[in-house]
């Protein structure tokens, strides 16, 4: 029986890695089913399940949040997203992280933390201080 | 001779930062391991990325998506700085945050202007200070980054260089050598600088779904997203293996003040006893 290898690999992991007899994912235009000797492709995944029926007949799933597929004739790549992702989710998450700098800019904790920064500093140089008389001290 | 009892709580504090930085030491120790598993899992996806991206290059060769476009004239300049949350690790941010400064100043100096978006704590409290605009900012990334909490700070940049008002990003971060070195790194992270890619002598003709444009701009958006998140988990991985370093030393050094004060100890606690006995003998002689 042919088989194609197929990764399944995401930003964080790498998924699963070996041979399979057939693929079966969600693309952004329907349902795919890769045999061994697919034609070239490259589409767009839906969040969804990806099966992997392994040439013993054992299948395994993972659930993908979207990605990429392509399709070689003789390996299958699933590029995984580990978050869904979307145009409006994305959005929003630029939106926070302009909030938190905005945020960070706006507190005044900068000055706290000069302050902080300077007693410690005062305290070092007093322990430093200290610790050299007290060397003088021990040489006389 | 007072100087014996002062001497002793010295000794005592001492030895107590000597606990607290030893224990730092180990448990950065075993961090180290964590977060360079974490690196090398993250490998995979940026290997396959980049083979994806060469297949679509090639199989459009006329095609050119802007962020593969170098542009003439650089008038805003964007970096992604990486650093750490917190302190106690000895010079790692701060000779990442000089190199960049130096770059920062080689652009200004051209009158380009300048931004920022800064991933941790630490770069956020250092360039807030610098006159640099800091459009957007993330920090407590944790022991395990996700990429989620990173694809904000990003799109900002990204749409950034989309619309113009940036016409170069720079990502700069720390780069995991090995447990004792760790080099601060500034890469070019767009334009995209081309890649001469080994395994492309097979070159197919796709069937594209949706079209081969706006997949190349996916791919080339989580390409950028993959870059940053290896970056990040680069920095950590310098980040634990730069303050176990730094702990190490403490550690060390506690230990050679503890040894100093303990002859101190001995030499006041001689000099008590050398005087009484004198102060007894000149006693009873007097007697």
């Amino acid at each position: 029986m042919s088989t194609i290898r197929c990764d399944i690999v995401s930003a964080q992991e790498e998924i699963f890695s070996g041979e399979a007899a057939m693929v079966f994912a969600t693309g952004t235009m329907g349902e795919l089913g890769i045999s061994p000797r697919h034609a070239p492709l490259i589409t767009a995944l839906k969040p969804g399940p990806v099966r992997v029926q392994k040439p013993d007949g054992e299948e395994a799933f993972y659930f993908v949040s979207g990605g990429i597929l392509e399709v070689q004739p003789h390996v299958v790549t699933v590029l995984a997203d580990t978050a869904v992702r979307g145009a409006d989710i994305d959005e929003a998450a630029a939106q926070r992280a302009k909030e938190e700098a905005e945020r960070e800019l706006a507190d005044r904790t900068g000055e706290l933390e000069i302050a902080e920064a300077q007693a410690k500093l005062a305290e070092a140089i007093a322990q430093l201080q200290a610790l050299q008389r007290f060397r003088k001290k021990l040489k006389r | 001779m007072a100087g014996a009892r002062e001497i002793t709580g010295k000794i005592r504090s001492i030895e107590n930062t000597k606990k607290v930085t030893s224990a730092l030491e180990m448990v950065s120790a075993s961090k180290i391991r964590k977060s360079q598993d974490l690196m090398n899992a993250s490998r995979p996806y940026a290997r396959m990325m980049r083979r994806v991206m060469g297949h679509l290059h090639e199989a459009n060769p006329e095609y050119r998506h802007p962020f593969t476009i170098e542009r003439d004239e650089v008038r805003n300049v964007g970096y992604i700085v990486v650093s750490t949350d917190r302190g106690l690790c000895g010079g790692l941010n701060t000779n990442l945050f000089k190199s960049v400064l130096a770059d920062m100043a080689e652009w200004q100096g051209k009158g380009a202007e300048v931004s920022m978006v800064t991933l941790g704590k630490k770069a956020f409290s250092f360039f807030r200070r610098v006159n640099v605009e800091i459009p957007a900012h993330a920090a407590e990334l944790g022991e395990q980054p996700q990429i989620e909490d990173l694809i904000g700070s990003i799109k900002i940049m990204l749409d950034a260089y989309r619309d113009g008002s940036i016409d170069r990003v720079y990502i700069a971060y720390n780069d995991f050598i090995n447990t004792m070195s760790q080099r601060p790194t500034l890469e070019r992270l767009l334009p995209l600088p081309e890649t001469d890619d080994e395994d492309l002598r097979d070159i197919w003709d796709y069937i594209y779904e949706p079209d081969a444009e706006a997949l190349l701009d996916t791919v080339l958006v989580r390409y950028i997203e993959a870059l940053v998140y290896q970056a990040v988990l680069e920095n950590l991985a310098s980040e634990h293996a730069a303050r176990m370093i730094a702990m190490k030393n403490a550690t060390e050094n506690a230990g050679e003040l503890i040894d100093e004060l303990k002859l101190a100890y001995n030499k006041a606690r001689q000099a008590a006893i050398t005087q009484e006995i004198s102060e007894i003998v000149g006693g009873a002689a007097a007697v």
